[in-house]
């Protein structure tokens, strides 16, 4: 079997300008932060960002890496709104391709069932067809209801973070949430997983119910070791949110940025880690 | 008495009758009437611990409800969301998007989240803790959850809208916007001035008052007085 042990820069090093990268988790919440933050170093840029949106998606636009995102929502779940993608949307300097969260999950499953659309009622009535104008609906052939023909939203890469995996792509969450890490593998050509460490095989069978592996090896194609990969949002039950440090960057968005990046986003994930703990 | 508590049990009576289904509650207040409803008047309900862990009354863990078995309980429609809204129109037309237009917005705020989905799906109502002209305007910019000048389909069920002043319902003629009940201490005027547009008025009554008992058990399930912050006065 191969070792698909990689590190978060080399991961970033696969991606290039124009690529749609969907990143796992959910808000501020298992995000797969230190291969966000590999991409803030890469040279890499016109991303679109496919995300239930929290601060990848921030850090993202802060950097000036985001053509497009596409998503349901974006929040940093204890402050309400990310600064970043605000500022962004508010002065255009980002497309927004939104939608309802339960379409953005449609989209994803009707890529990874390789599927020109899936049915959805969601969307139906409400201004989701208007900001997409590419979007149809499409009529039952067993009756008269008209339904939201969801199109596929298909991965160029996917990013996720997990709390355990082994070298050949096997992975664990331990948390009490899944949230959507298997769909975005799925619905991408590339999958690259991150995780608090990187166990043998037999000891990761160990570690809980076979129902808490959320990905096999079919499903990745890269493995990275980050402790504390998903800083500063929450990686249950390995650590909750840094709420003190979410605070700090919101407060800097709105203050003085620079001396914040120059602090913790100007070197490598050593220093990052160094700089926060 | 406060202001706080009949928001409370206003929020606790949206889901009386409700049966054995999910209740999501957006919001302190609406949390706390949803579990004030639970051990009085639906104790059949559902709540979530707001993350993956359905729970029973005393705390205890009794499901499991990550964010994928929501988006099914949404389409299986056996839910009553309470929605908070930075803007809603007269027929129930709600936007928590952003403000302006939508490519470019002034005030871009959340997205759609689950609005569309919810209110096309299963029962919605909305919680507003500080009503004014700015939230219920003539027309939304961003229509997220879906009113009833649309097509919602054959499951829309606006139902109710409760704010720190008042309690409406879509009663009014084309099913738009009614004023039920005005708060203890709240006049008609009082609501009518706060509201962007003029919501059908005929017989209003006085939010009911919640009883000493359904007062001690808020106590209990809001021991730091989070509700006050919430609705202060």
């Amino acid at each position: 079997m191969r070792d698909k042990r990689m590190t978060a820069d080399e991961v970033a090093g696969t991606l290039t300008d124009g690529m749609t990268v969907g990143i796992g988790g959910w808000g501020s919440r298992r995000k797969p932060m230190a291969l966000v933050r590999a991409i803030l170093r890469s040279p890499v840029r016109d991303l679109t960002v496919v995300s239930y949106g929290g601060p990848d998606v921030g850090l993202l636009c802060a950097a000036g890496k985001v053509a497009e995102v596409v998503y349901g929502f974006v929040s940093l779940d204890s402050i309400p709104y990310d600064p970043w993608f605000r500022r962004a949307r508010e002065t255009g300097a980002v497309r927004a391709r939104e939608m309802d969260e339960g379409m953005l999950q449609c989209g994803l499953r009707a890529a990874a069932h390789r599927l020109p659309f899936l049915p959805i009622r969601a969307g139906l009535g409400s201004d989701v067809l208007a900001v997409d104008p590419g979007l149809r609906t499409v009529r039952s052939p067993y009756g008269d209801e008209e339904v939201l023909a969801m199109p596929p939203i298909p991965l160029d890469v996917a990013l996720v973070h997990l709390n355990r995996a082994d070298r050949y792509g096997n992975g664990r969450y331990l948390g009490p949430d899944p949230y959507f890490d298997d769909l975005f593998c799925l619905a991408a050509t590339r999958r690259y997983l991150s995780c608090e460490s990187i166990v043998d095989t037999a000891e990761l069978a160990g570690l809980g119910p076979p129902q808490s592996l959320l990905l096999n090896r079919m499903m990745v194609d890269g493995v990275v070791e980050t402790p504390g990969g998903a800083h500063f949002t929450s990686c249950v039950p390995d650590y909750g949110r840094d709420e003190h440090f979410q605070r700090a960057y919101a407060q800097a968005a709105a203050g003085d940025w620079p001396a914040f990046a120059d602090r913790y986003l100007a070197g490598d994930e050593a220093a990052y880690q160094a700089a926060v703990s | 008495m406060t202001r706080a508590e009949v928001c409370v049990t206003a929020c606790a009576d949206l889901f009386a009758g409700d049966g054995e289904i999910l209740a999501s509650p957006m919001g302190p207040v609406p949390a706390l009437g949803a579990r004030l409803a639970r051990l009085t008047t639906a104790p059949d309900l559902l709540l979530s611990d707001g993350e993956a862990t359905l729970l029973d009354p005393a705390g205890t863990p009794e499901g499991w409800l990550p964010y994928r078995a929501v988006f099914d309980v949404v389409a299986h429609g056996r839910r009553h969301v309470v929605m908070g809204a930075n803007q809603l129109d007269r027929y129930g037309n709600q936007n928590i998007s952003g403000i302006g237009p939508h490519a470019r917005p002034t005030r871009a705020l959340l997205g759609f989240r689950g609005a569309p989905g919810n209110t096309v799906n299963h029962r919605t109502s909305y919680w507003v803790p500080r009503h004014t002209p700015r939230v219920f305007v003539p027309a939304v910019d961003v229509v997220c959850g879906v009113g009833h000048d649309r097509d919602g389909g054959p499951f829309h069920d606006l139902y109710r809208v409760v704010t720190d002043l008042a309690v409406l319902d879509f009663g009014g003629p084309d099913r738009t916007m009614r004023l039920v009940s005005v708060h203890p201490g709240v006049t008609v005027d009082d609501v009518l001035a706060a509201t962007g547009f003029t919501p059908h008025v005929d017989e209003v009554a006085v939010t009911r008052e919640p009883s000493a008992a359904e007062i001690a058990l808020i106590g209990d399930l809001d021991p730091a007085g989070e509700r006050d912050r919430a609705v202060p006065g």
